[in-house]
């Protein structure tokens, strides 16, 4: 670790002591991500390690909550924030940030692998996802949104107020049933056993045995295959489609390093950072790297249909289908 | 007050109240400001409100109410095992919110111990998720920290009352009106107030419990006017309801907590004669089994739950114990700069306005208070830079209220009791401060350190709103665990966390728990 210019910093200062002596000269590019993407077991550091390789520089990640949070940091901040990228946007809150007038154009071109065509002027993706039910092996498991409402299995998803998945499992039932969303929420009120603020508390209490399924990724399966050597879990594959998150990363327009946020968002989508995203974000990199995905994720269920609300949509979507969510399960 | 009489100061703590109000209502009214005014609460909004306050009045009723019987039995019996299941009894408000969720579950949920054994009965399952479910967890949370505060009312009758009441040939019935309601009409009121605070800015416990958004409180609805909508302002106005709705609570309470204390004692041993007839001891037994049962078992199976993970926790993990340590260390002496001087200046007079200041940290959303405070120091430094410094400040600010509710009876009852006796010797503030009430409170004292250290050490707070990776407190890393699927890993630190903050807590209460115990 090197010493960062802001070497007075006490929670850098351990840093700099087992540290090489300060670099004056050397440039920081600072970038916003979500908490997990920082810790030792996320992308953080190889992505840190690779990039610092190159650039002739000094990457500064900064975890700063969940996706949500993200934003309103980012909004709060201003045009005086640090950051020169933010990295973990999702898809449906693409439009908002953009709505801030603090990002920047992006010049990046990449063979993206996505189901669907990617091709926002601000926003570069770096990894995506299905969101999906996941559950048991030997749970009897329904083939739509339809069929789970009309079973009685139980099921825990996020808040839409505080969680991206929440938000995700809410422009899902918007995208593929249209007016008819309200009917839905109502047939899948009596399978919510809860709500959670955020992922980890529904994955949580789904392990402890809580609820028969939990809205998740199609990709969590390969956690427990690849990390923990167990392929009893699976995700259900719906009829109706499958609504993806895409996680995007975008430049601020205020940055002070901006040839290096470039040089960065370049990076984003080279085999170096593809390749570290399946087994430190469980999610399917952006572009797949020249090795192929790993052991664990070929066994993966893929969905026939990929659902997406254009990004620029989201927003007059959005406020209709929360009161709809909120009607159907506050009875 | 220039009254030369009183023996000890009140300009200091004045100050402190004063220090404590201006960063709270500083912080609400920067993010009033960054907003440009502009407040929309829509119908939804009050919806929360009515929910808050309901299952508020339900939580704290209920703990109030189930923590009598307990103190009591607590009070008058004498046991092996006692002190430490008085420490025991603090542990369950110690604990991160979704880790004792979970312990909760582990029992009464779907999958729980009880629906286990009311299916091997052959009965129906219950449901926890509801109203009940959010009540339940307020009760374990709240119920361990009502019976400590009204136990210290118990402690504090003096064992010449008791030994009076002998004398007199008293009976059990006209102990409870002579001596314990009227200590409980001083005590209760106080408590009370403290638990529906506690429980009007319930966020995830409410949500997870309550099962879905009927379950919406005040704080989520902050949370939503942050994070979903960005509307600061409504955010701030939501903020300003939920402290107006926890002072008023106070000040009610306040009014309501009437009467004298019992004067001074020797401190000799309570006896109580009155409390050696079997039906009594059965009843107290009973009172005693089931509240241990149920604080018990939950964490009993968070223990369970967390020792396979223990062998193989991360790096990050140590180092985020020793951050949090350091955390909590901080803002014990935070909380000790703040606490003592306004101790000392309510324990001459009543001088609410100090004391709703102190609740100020009990009423504020951590949510608008961090955002608040990040947006006041912004400009002025990196807030990652921060990030430990203002956790552990407002770690102090959120503890003090219980503090206060500990030592300020305890130190109106040494001040009423030895003050006179100090200005007769012609003793100085300063020596009266240090040799007549700090030792008196000593007990107190040790009891809200034990608490203020655990508390900060289990509180996810405002670290999230500042931290960078390089600093993170151990419930922050239990989260971030979790979120990336190492729920064992994340079993294993919660039960490290607790173990923590029950070892800190132990440690300082030592006093606390032998008056307790005397």
């Amino acid at each position: 670790m090197t010493c960062r210019f802001r070497s007075s910093h006490l929670t850098l200062a351990a840093g700099c002591l087992i540290g090489t002596a300060a670099v004056a000269d050397t440039p920081t590019l600072t970038v916003y991500t979500y908490d997990s993407f920082v810790t030792e077991w996320g992308p953080g550091p190889v992505i840190e390690e690779e990039f610092e390789k190159t650039c002739g520089c000094d990457l500064n990640l900064v975890g700063v909550g969940d996706g949500a949070a993200l934003l309103a940091r980012v909004r709060l901040e201003g045009e005086r924030s640090d950051a020169d990228v933010v990295l973990g946007l999702d898809s449906n809150l693409v439009a908002a940030a953009r709505d801030t007038g603090l990002f920047a154009r992006h010049g990046v071109t990449a063979d993206y692998d996505l189901p669907l065509t990617w091709d926002d002027p601000d926003f570069v993706p770096y990894d995506w996802g299905y969101f999906a039910f996941v559950h048991d092996k030997d749970l009897d498991a329904p083939a739509s949104l339809q069929a789970l409402a009309d079973s009685d299995l139980s099921i825990v998803i996020q808040d839409p107020r505080s969680s991206t998945p929440g938000l995700g499992l809410l422009m899902w039932v918007k995208d593929a049933y249209g007016d008819d969303a309200p009917a839905i929420w109502e047939g899948l009120a009596d399978n919510i056993v809860t709500v959670t603020k955020g992922w980890s508390e529904a994955y949580g209490l789904f392990l402890e045995g809580e609820a028969d399924m939990v809205l998740s990724y199609t990709t969590s399966p390969a956690y427990h295959v690849i990390a923990e050597d167990d392929d009893n879990k699976t995700t259900a594959e719906f009829d109706e489609g499958h609504y993806l998150q895409v996680e995007v990363a975008g430049k601020l327009a205020a940055s002070d390093q901006p040839e290096l946020a470039d040089q960065f968002l370049d990076f984003m989508v080279s085999d170096a950072f593809q390749s570290a995203i399946p087994t430190t974000n469980w999610m399917y990199p952006a572009v797949t790297p020249e090795g192929g995905l790993p052991d664990g994720f070929d066994g993966l269920m893929v969905p026939g249909k990929a659902l997406l609300i254009a990004p620029d949509d989201v927003p007059a979507l959005r406020e209709d289908a929360l009161n709809e969510w909120l009607t159907a399960l506050s009875r | 007050m220039a009254d030369r009489a009183q023996p000890v100061r009140a300009g200091a703590g004045i100050v402190a109240a004063g220090l404590v109000a201006a960063v709270v209502l500083g912080a609400l009214g920067a993010v009033f400001w960054r907003a440009g005014g502009g407040v929309s609460p829509g119908p939804a909004d009050w919806a929360a409100v009515r929910f808050t306050v309901l299952q508020a009045l339900v939580s704290a009723t209920l703990s109030l109410v189930l923590a009598i019987p307990v103190a009591r039995a607590l009070a008058r019996r004498r046991f092996p095992g006692r002190g430490l299941l008085v420490t025991l009894l603090g542990a369950p408000f110690l604990l991160p919110v979704i880790v004792a969720v979970l312990g909760l579950l582990a029992v009464f949920g779907r999958a729980g111990w009880v629906n286990l054994g009311l299916g091997a009965l052959g009965l129906p399952p219950v449901q926890v998720y509801g109203l009940h479910g959010v009540v339940l967890a307020h009760v374990f949370f709240n119920l361990p920290l009502a019976t400590r505060l009204i136990l210290q009312g118990w402690a504090e009758i003096p064992a010449e009352r008791f030994r009076l009441a002998a004398q007199l040939n008293l009976g059990p019935a006209e102990i409870r009106r002579l001596l314990e309601r009227p200590m409980l009409a001083r005590i209760a009121p106080g408590a009370f107030a403290v638990v529906f605070g506690i429980c009007l800015t319930s966020f995830a416990v409410a949500l997870t419990l309550g099962g879905g958004p009927r379950a919406t409180t005040v704080e989520l609805a902050i949370y939503q006017a942050f994070q979903f909508d960005f509307d600061l302002g409504r955010a701030a106005f939501l903020a300003c309801v939920q402290i107006a709705l926890t002072l008023g609570a106070a000040l009610i309470a306040l009014r309501l907590a009437a009467g004298e204390g019992f004067g001074a004692g020797l401190d000799r041993p309570v006896d109580r004669w009155d409390a050696a007839t079997w039906p009594l001891r059965i009843w107290d037994a009973v009172a005693i089994a089931l509240a241990t049962l149920f604080l018990v078992v939950p964490m009993a199976a968070v223990a369970v739950e967390g020792a396979p993970g223990l062998i193989s926790l991360p790096a990050s993990v140590w180092r985020a114990v020793l951050t949090s340590l350091g955390v909590a260390s901080l803002s014990l002496v935070v909380l000790a700069a703040l606490a003592l001087p306004m101790v000392a200046a309510l324990s001459t007079g009543r001088r609410g306005w100090i004391d709703l200041a102190g609740l100020l940290g009990l009423a504020v959303s951590p949510l608008a208070l961090g955002t608040g405070l990040f947006i006041l120091l912004y400009p002025l430094a990196d807030p990652a830079a921060l990030a430990l410094p203002v956790t552990a400040g407002v770690n102090a600010i959120m503890a003090l209220p219980f503090a206060l509710r500990i030592l300020v009876p305890a130190a109106r009852g040494v001040v009423a009791d030895h003050g006179r006796l100090g200005a007769q010797l012609d003793m100085g503030r300063g020596p009266f401060f240090r040799l007549v009430l700090l030792p008196r409170l000593a007990p107190q004292l040790g009891f809200a350190a034990g608490l203020g250290m655990a508390l900060s050490l289990g509180d996810l707070g405002v670290i999230a709103l500042f931290a960078n990776h390089e600093a993170a407190t151990l419930p922050l890393q239990i989260y971030r665990l979790m979120g990336a699927y190492r729920m064992e890993a994340a079993s294993g630190a919660a039960l490290l966390l607790m173990a923590l903050a029950f070892g800190a807590f132990w440690i300082c209460d030592h006093k606390g728990r032998a008056r307790a115990v005397a």
